[in-house]
Order: structure tokens, then C-alpha cells, then sequence
């Protein structure tokens, strides 16, 4: 577990950075719609993979980071451009492709220039419409923060486990991981329900 | 030894909501610390198997259909947040645009789906049911969105989004069968979970 | 303050099992340092839990303040706060000055009232430094420097606290021992680290979910010895 920083985000000071978060979804949105005009024709989406590129260089980074965000896809984005090229030509691949890439790197982007907290408060302030559904932003909001707190606290406990099993040199299999793991998990629950009921949580 | 008859209680362990938060929470980092297992490469593809489904149908076969979805739910929301939760620590939006966003929209309706079942058959948890449950959820539903998912966003023809995601199938049995195991063991060592049939009896060697 | 036990008994699951963990047990807590002890499983944590409502008894009644815990739970919890033995299980919030200031969500106080509170904390307990830090990154004595100062942002009149020091090393122990010795608040402390009650005002002693000793530290800590000598 990467403990140092819990996210993908990159602190840094460029114009994305500063952007609010809501502005920087919108933008996505946009994106998001757009490509499906775009689609048709190749050499819009290929201005639009370097004009993705562009926006990390802004943010402060280069293609090398532009690519680490792709490269975990590369397999099947070669698969989907190899068989679009031999069924429907050369242009629908890059059409095709690109824009999967276009969409990928630049949501990666807001993601590396948002801290989570800020996210957090913008999905809280953007859910408050739907209070009128009865729906409480602020409960949301405490479902992410309980949320991003358990992971530290499971993956400790996955590291517990893993050693205990490694002290009894008990065998490696996924089940006598898991069982011991997840039964660990659901006790830590019980303290955790408690200790949200002690802190003033029991509506 | 004497066999005695005796009706198993309902729900004995306390049940409030705020430790209802606490268990979705913890199941959401479940699946996100399975996801942390190094990847198995089997010989015969070259798709990765990852733990992380296994969390998904795990979470249905424990804690019951409403708090499993809303675990993967967590899971899912965490992910766009922008934490590296998924296999290989990927994660942000981006993956929602990519081509198996279809997996990770199943996430929650799998878990919900299994959760939904495995409380239909009750306590005690048991192999073969549980087999079927998941099997049927966990890859027919969970493939059905996932080749969507794949058609959507690659515009694959549909054989060929079949042939993209044959290769995730074998490491998808194998997972299901391994969390049927789990979900039987978590059961056995922390009862109470699951609601008891309404067949009477429950015989208990003890 | 002022809390009454009047014929309290509990006992934990209805099933094929069932475990009675505190018997008939009356009693009345007007002191300012109240120790608790006994072996696991006397009933000490049990009772710690009526007290702050976290467990309704199957019998009797628990009054603090003439406030039923049965009934006024949420007003209840107000006025006392709970420290937990592991501070893993009670930090809710990633980082340090936002897990203090959980407490605060509801209050309807202003950002800089909470974050003026928050700050006050932080430098009384030398967590000053490791504010923006994520909180499960602290070690074990600040984890529970931190579990008391989000307890404490709520200005409760009285603390509960289960074991706190039991998962720390001496040298913590102690100072987590010096930090409640000079909270102003009513103190109720269980622990198994005996030199804490020096200086309490009454120790009460549990075994087998029954009050078997009820006196000053040395008297009540000689009875529990007596008891353990007994058993051997």
C-alpha cells in the first residue's frame, strides 16, 4: 500500500491545478459528449490525442506520465485497433482507438490534479440537489471518508495476516489468506460500528 | 453425543446503521486490499488473473445483498476519487472510460444479485447453493456487462469483444469456486450473518 | 456527576448460548476518578458500555445525571465521551485534524470556531505537527492522543475509557497515564496498568460480572491481588 500518499494525485501548481474540481468534470462531460461526434471522422480524434498530451505537459508532466496511465490497457487497446483495422479500415482503428485514449488520459489527468479530499467536497456539493430525494450529501460524504479510511486499515490487516500465516509457515493458499482476513475485517466492523455510535452516528 | 434440536436465532449479532456503515466500508477496502494480491499469469493466457472479483463475490456471499452492493458501490466511488484501488493500482475516472468499464459497473449489481440469493437460501451457508449462486452471478451477469461494457466502448463487433474477454474466463472459474470455499469458511468462524432458514430444525452434533 | 446503577444485569445473546456477564449490580458514582478493574471478561468493558449507552441492560436501570440510558441515549452521549482500547477502531476520518474535528459535523459551529478548537487540541497534545498527516500513519501513543483529543473536541463532562493503554509500551502508557490525571473531566478508567489509579478516588474491582470490591486504590488493589492469589 502506498501509505505516503493515499491517491494518484500529484501535487504541483500549473493552471489544472488551480481549476476547481466541478470545472474540470465539466470539462470531462464535455469531452465525454463530444467524442461521440468526433468519432467519425480519424484525424479529429488524432488532434485531440495531442492536444491530451498538450494538457500534461500544461500540468507540468510529459508523455512519459501520458503513457503511464495508458500502458496498464495497451493489450487491449492493440487488440480493438488490429481488429477494426482489418474488418473496417484503418480510419475507424484510429477513430476508434483514440478515442478510448483521448477519454482514459484525460480523466486520469483530473484525477492526478485534484487532491481526494477536494474531490470528496465536490461530490458532496454536487449530491446536495438530491437531498430532495432523500438522499443526505453529508451521509455521503461520510460513507467516502469512512471508506478511504478502512483502506489503510484492511490492507494492515492483510499485512498482519500474511505474516502470521508466514510465522505458523502455514500454506500460501488464497482461502487461508482470505477467511482469517475477512473474519479479522468484520470484527474490526463491530469496533468501528461502536466507536461511530460513541462519536454521535446512530441515525 | 446427542443431537439436539434447536432453532438457530435470528440476526443475534445487534444491528444498527452505523455499524451497517462500518461493515460496507470495510468490505469496500476488501476488495480493494484483494486487488493488492500479486496477479497470477497462468500459461495459457495472457490476461493476469487478479483477486479482485473475488472481493465482489465474497462480499454477496457475507454480508448479504443491500450492504454488499453498497460496498462495491464505496469500492466503485473510491476508485473515481482517485484512489489506486484497482489491480496493478489503477484507478481515477479514467477507468470508467476504459474498455472494461462494464466489469466495474456490474460490481455492485453482482454483489447485490449474490447477496440477494445467498440470503434467499439462509443460514447454514452451504457449498453447492452457494456454487450456483455464484457462478451464475458472478460470471453470467458479471460477462453480460462486461461484454457490453467492452462493444460499447471498443465498437468491437460481438464475437469479437467475446474473443477480447475469453481469456479473463479461466482465472473467473477458478475464483468462483475459491470464494464459495472463503464464503464457507468466514461463515463457520463468525455466525450470524445470514438470516436462518425457516426449516425448523437445524441438528448440531455438539 | 452523578451516575446510578440500579439492579443492573446483562447478558448477551438470546440463543442456544447465552452469557450473563454482569449480575444484579447496584451502585452510585458521584467521585471525579473512578478505576475499574478486573480480569477479562469480569464484565468491566460490559459495564464501561452501559454508562455511555452503547449497551442497554437486559435488566435494571442506568441513570446518569437522571438521564435513563435506555431512553436519552443521544443526549447522553453529549455529556460523555469513550475511549476504546484499540484507537485503530475509533479514528473515522483520513487525516489527523479532520478525525478531530469529526466530532464537531453536526454542532452548527462556525469553520473557524471548529478549526480554532481543532488547533488548540493539536498543540495541547503535540499532534501540532502531523495535522494534515494521515492519521494511521501516528504511532501507537499519538493514535491514542489523537482518539482522546477527538473525544475531547466535543466538550463531554465525563470520559469513559476501556484499557487505553493496554496496546501501549510503558513509556506511552505513562504518558498517556499523566494526560488523563490532568483532565479536568469526571474520569472512569479500566485497566490492567494498576500505577494509573495511584491518586484515583475510588477502584472498583469486577469478577464474574459482580462488584466484589468497591474502595480506595491500595485497599481495592490488595483485594484484587487477594483474589488472583485465591484462584492460584
Amino acid at each position: 500500500m502506498r501509505a505516503s500518499s493515499l491517491g494518484l494525485f500529484r501535487p504541483g501548481h500549473s493552471p489544472l491545478h488551480r481549476l476547481r474540481p466541478g470545472t474540470k468534470l465539466l470539462i470531462l462531460l464535455v469531452l465525454g459528449a463530444a467524442s461521440v461526434v468526433t468519432q467519425h471522422w480519424w484525424w479529429a480524434v488524432a488532434i485531440l490525442i495531442l492536444g491530451s498530451m498538450l494538457a500534461y505537459r500544461v500540468a507540468g508532466w510529459g508523455v512519459r506520465l501520458w503513457w503511464l496511465q495508458l500502458r496498464p490497457l495497451w493489450m487491449l487497446l492493440a487488440f480493438t485497433a488490429v481488429v477494426h483495422a482489418l474488418t473496417s479500415g484503418w480510419q475507424r482503428s484510429v477513430a476508434d482507438t483514440g478515442t478510448i485514449v483521448v477519454l482514459v488520459a484525460c480523466a486520469a489527468l483530473v484525477t492526478l490534479t485534484t487532491p481526494t479530499t477536494a474531490l470528496v467536497d465536490t461530490v458532496v456539493r454536487l449530491a446536495a440537489p438530491l437531498s430532495r430525494f432523500g438522499l443526505d450529501p453529508e451521509r455521503v460524504g461520510l460513507f467516502l471518508m469512512v471508506g478511504i479510511r478502512c483502506v489503510p486499515l484492511v490492507a494492515g490487516l492483510a499485512q498482519q495476516v500474511r505474516e502470521a500465516q508466514i510465522a505458523r509457515r502455514a500454506t500460501t493458499s488464497t482461502r487461508a489468506f482470505v477467511v482469517p482476513l475477512v473474519v479479522r475485517s468484520l470484527r474490526e466492523a463491530d469496533a468501528l460500528g461502536e466507536a461511530l455510535v460513541a462519536r454521535g452516528i446512530d441515525d | 453425543m446427542f443431537n439436539m434440536i434447536l432453532r438457530v436465532t435470528e440476526n443475534p449479532v445487534r444491528r444498527t446503521p452505523a455499524r451497517d456503515v462500518a461493515i460496507i466500508a470495510v468490505f469496500a477496502a476488501i476488495t480493494a486490499a484483494l486487488g493488492l494480491l500479486p496477479a497470477i499469469y497462468l500459461p495459457v493466457s495472457p490476461v493476469p488473473i487478479t483477486a479482485q472479483t473475488f472481493g465482489v463475490i465474497l462480499a454477496g456471499a457475507v454480508v448479504g445483498g443491500r450492504r454488499a452492493g453498497a460496498s462495491q458501490l464505496l469500492f466503485l466511488a473510491l476508485v473515481a476519487l482517485g484512489l489506486p484501488l484497482l489491480a496493478g493500482g489503477r484507478g481515477g475516472i479514467g477507468v470508467f472510460v476504459s474498455p472494461t468499464v462494464g466489469f466495474l459497473v456490474a460490481f455492485p449489481i453482482v454483489a447485490g444479485l449474490i447477496g440477494w440469493a445467498t440470503e434467499r437460501v439462509g443460514a447454514p451457508y452451504r457449498l453447492l447453493p452457494g456454487l450456483v449462486v455464484n457462478t451464475a452471478f458472478g460470471i453470467g451477469v458479471m460477462y453480460l456487462f462486461g461484454w457490453v461494457g467492452m462493444m460499447a466502448t471498443t465498437h468491437l463487433a460481438p464475437w469479437a469483444a467475446i474473443v477480447a474477454l475469453a481469456p479473463f474466463l479461466i482465472g473467473d472459474a477458478l475464483k468462483v469456486v475459491i470464494a464459495t470455499l472463503t464464503a464457507k469458511g468466514v461463515h463457520a468462524s463468525y455466525p450470524g450473518l445470514l438470516p436462518s432458514r425457516t426449516a425448523p430444525a437445524v441438528a448440531d452434533p455438539a | 456527576m452523578r451516575i446510578e446503577l440500579e439492579r443492573v444485569s446483562h447478558t448477551f445473546g438470546d440463543g442456544p448460548t447465552p452469557r450473563t456477564v454482569l449480575r444484579d449490580v447496584t451502585l452510585t458514582l458521584t467521585e471525579r476518578r473512578i478505576g475499574v478493574i478486573g480480569h477479562n471478561g469480569s464484565g468491566k468493558s460490559t459495564f464501561l458500555r452501559l454508562l455511555n449507552a452503547l449497551i442497554v441492560p437486559t435488566s435494571g436501570r442506568v441513570l446518569v445525571d437522571g438521564l435513563d440510558t435506555a431512553r436519552d441515549a443521544r443526549e447522553l452521549r453529549r455529556r460523555i465521551g469513550f475511549l476504546f482500547t484499540d484507537p485503530d477502531a475509533q479514528i473515522i476520518m483520513p487525516t489527523v485534524s479532520e478525525d478531530i474535528a469529526f466530532g464537531l459535523r453536526r454542532s452548527g459551529l462556525s469553520h473557524e470556531q471548529v478549526d480554532a478548537r481543532v488547533r488548540d487540541l493539536l498543540v495541547r497534545f503535540g499532534l501540532d505537527a502531523h495535522a494534515g498527516h494521515p492519521a494511521h500513519l501516528l504511532s501507537g501513543g499519538q493514535k491514542q492522543l489523537l482518539a482522546l483529543a477527538a473525544v475531547l473536541i466535543t466538550e463531554p463532562l465525563a470520559l469513559v475509557m476501556d484499557e487505553p493503554t493496554t496496546l501501549l509500551d510503558l513509556r506511552n502508557a505513562a504518558m498517556i497515564g499523566r494526560v488523563v490525571a490532568d483532565l479536568d473531566q469526571t474520569v472512569i478508567l479500566a485497566t490492567h496498568h494498576l500505577d494509573l489509579l495511584a491518586g484515583f478516588d475510588r477502584v472498583l474491582v469486577f469478577h464474574e460480572g459482580r462488584v466484589v470490591a468497591d474502595a480506595a486504590p491500595a485497599a481495592a488493589i490488595a483485594s484484587y491481588r487477594d483474589l488472583m492469589d485465591g484462584e492460584r
